[in-house]
């Protein structure tokens, strides 16, 4: 133990010892990082009002609530279903627009792409409520078509970088192979490229879902009525009081974000699609 | 020859067709754009040049520079966006060293404590600490059974416990970006200073932090503008004690329904925005930033 103390721990032969306070301000910064979201699931199953840590009695008396409340049921749908149709359709185009962003050579490119991910820079604020003014002129305020199509909105900068950052690591050289030998545009899209890039695009999908699910600020102008959010219901309830429910519906929260995230690194973290060393 | 540049004029205009057709595969991702986002904020624009009789005036942005209350909410959106920022270097700046320096498996491992509240809903953050630092709360009860202080203190709904949430919840957006330029850095070059006769310190601070840099400014920009136009962390833990420019945005519309007084915050916002960024982008490669350049 004293000899790891004085043993160089870096290029410049700083000991660990020197290095402790180092070590210590990191572990305490990740343990930070790490429980204060944690913590809420065991607190979640507390019997008490004011969700104790660790609870003396246990119980599912608030899962009890979520689930026994058709408010938060229908919230929950309608979180659901949104987020799963922005996936549905922010990916398709989203890839679209990256791939004809890639290859396309025209002198306004950078524009377009600025373009692209100005939803990522205009605070969310500004979206909302200008999505708010724009569907009360469409008449589509309230319902899920305009949800669905703000979040895309918000969803597809993530989509476009993502897949556009891997059509950068891609030979393109394979698919133009594959239209010389006679395969149009599409057909060498889809049976060259889109298989190379596919871990990339599953990627994006699982952003578009989650940008969509976690949206509060949107969702809080433009669902409503019949269609709140699951995140718009909780922030509504956040401001009144500290229901101990939101305790229980974050857990499931939490369950859905990492279900999603190990779904993101099982086809995220496969090979890098290929092209040759320059 | 004649035939030939027949050809090559229409090879040219073949070319130049093909990638209009390519340019057109994003033209429904940027038609929406456009619409929901565009169009209207262009609007609201508009409206925050509309006086309460409908006509052309600055009374919007005239009534900003009058109110005392609207300077106190800029001065509080600026002091918690620099606070947060400062706060986010001084705690994220040592742990993406700690963690660059390790062996890979063991910070792949590390890395996870950085991204798992990064994918973690904002929401459930912001709640768990509101659930944290209340009167009753985790916090407050242990720091009684340690004697550091003896009645339960505020800490949450007001700048204290805003501060905790958004520094929470801004950290993996400065590390992972520094993180990434440490870890690009030839850590040899370390050795050779050492080898001229630099003291750790002095290696340091002359050949390792210049070269992450990049990295830190990247990082502390986007931290920055997203704090500048946050809403749900103050919102829910600043207990309406901490108002940014956001929250009045807000406020004007749901609670006064008064257009243009928030379409005129709405701009200030974002003009204070887009100028950051354009200065930024003079000094740095945004679209490295954006993730382009992986």
């Amino acid at each position: 133990m004293f000899r790891w103390f004085r043993a160089p721990a870096t290029e410049t032969q700083i000991t660990h010892g020197q290095r402790l306070w180092l070590y210590v301000f990191a572990v305490i910064t990740m343990v930070l990082l790490v429980t204060p979201t944690l913590i809420v699931v065991p607190m979640s199953f507390s019997d008490s009002q004011y969700l104790e840590f660790p609870p003396e009695t246990w119980s599912t008396r608030w899962y009890g609530h979520y689930f026994g409340s058709p408010e938060w049921m229908q919230a929950t749908r309608t979180s659901f279903k949104a987020a799963f149709l922005t996936m549905l359709v922010a990916t398709p185009i989203g890839v679209l627009a990256a791939y004809g962003l890639h290859c396309s050579k025209v002198r306004f490119i950078r524009a377009a792409f600025v373009l692209m991910i100005t939803p990522m820079m205009v605070p969310v604020v500004l979206v909302a409520i200008g999505a708010f003014y724009a569907y009360v002129q469409l008449k589509i305020l309230y319902t899920l078509t305009g949800l669905v199509l703000a979040h895309t909105v918000l969803a597809l900068p993530l989509v476009v970088i993502v897949t556009g950052s891997a059509l950068k690591s891609y030979d393109m050289s394979q698919e133009e192979a594959a239209r010389s030998l006679g395969a149009p545009r599409w057909k060498a899209f889809l049976t060259v490229t889109l298989p190379q890039i596919r871990f990339a695009v599953v990627t994006s999908a699982l952003l578009a879902f989650l940008t969509s699910f976690d949206e509060v600020v949107v969702a809080m102008f433009v669902s409503g009525g019949d269609n709140p959010t699951l995140t718009r219901n909780m922030f509504n309830a956040l401001r009144d009081q500290i229901d101990p429910t939101i305790a229980s519906i974050s857990t499931i929260m939490i369950l859905v974000t990492t279900g999603m995230m190990v779904l993101a690194q099982v086809f995220g973290q496969q090979k890098e699609p290929t092209k040759p060393k320059d | 020859m004649q035939a030939v540049r027949i050809n090559e004029a229409g090879l040219a205009r073949d070319e130049w067709f093909e990638r209009l057709k390519l340019f057109g595969l994003g033209s429904p991702a940027m038609l929406l754009i456009l619409i929901i986002l565009v169009v209207p904020v262009g609007w609201l624009f508009y409206v925050s040049f509309i006086g309460a009789d409908g006509t052309f005036s600055l009374e919007n942005y005239e009534r900003m520079l009058k109110r005392k209350s609207y300077a106190r909410i800029f001065q509080t959106t600026f002091e918690v966006s620099f606070l947060t920022t400062g706060l986010c270097i001084l705690i994220g700046y040592p742990l993406a060293y700690f963690i660059s320096g390790l062996p890979n498996r063991i910070a792949n491992l590390c890395l996870i404590t950085v991204l798992l509240p990064f994918w973690t809903s904002l929401l459930v953050r912001t709640y768990a600490w509101l659930v944290l630092l209340q009167k009753r709360g985790l916090v407050n009860e242990w720091a009684m059974s340690l004697g550091l202080w003896d009645e339960p203190i505020k800490i949450v709904h007001n700048m204290t416990g805003t501060l905790i949430g958004m520094v929470h919840i801004m950290l993996p957006f400065l590390i992972l970006p520094v993180y990434g330029a440490m870890r690009a850095i030839d850590r040899d070059l370390m050795k050779a200073a050492s080898n001229l006769g630099a003291s750790p310190r002095r290696a340091f601070w002359t050949v390792f932090f210049p070269l992450t840099l990049p990295g830190l400014f990247a990082g502390s920009l986007m931290v920055f503008i997203l704090c500048l136009g946050f809403f749900v962390t103050p919102a829910v833990l600043g207990g309406g004690k901490v108002i940014m420019v956001s929250m009045k945005i807000v406020s004007n519309i749901e609670l006064f329904v008064n257009w243009g007084a928030a379409s005129a915050l709405g701009v200030v916002l974002l003009v204070a925005t887009v100028a950051i960024l354009w200065v930024a982008s003079r000094f740095l490669n945004l679209e490295r930033m954006t993730g382009g350049g992986h």
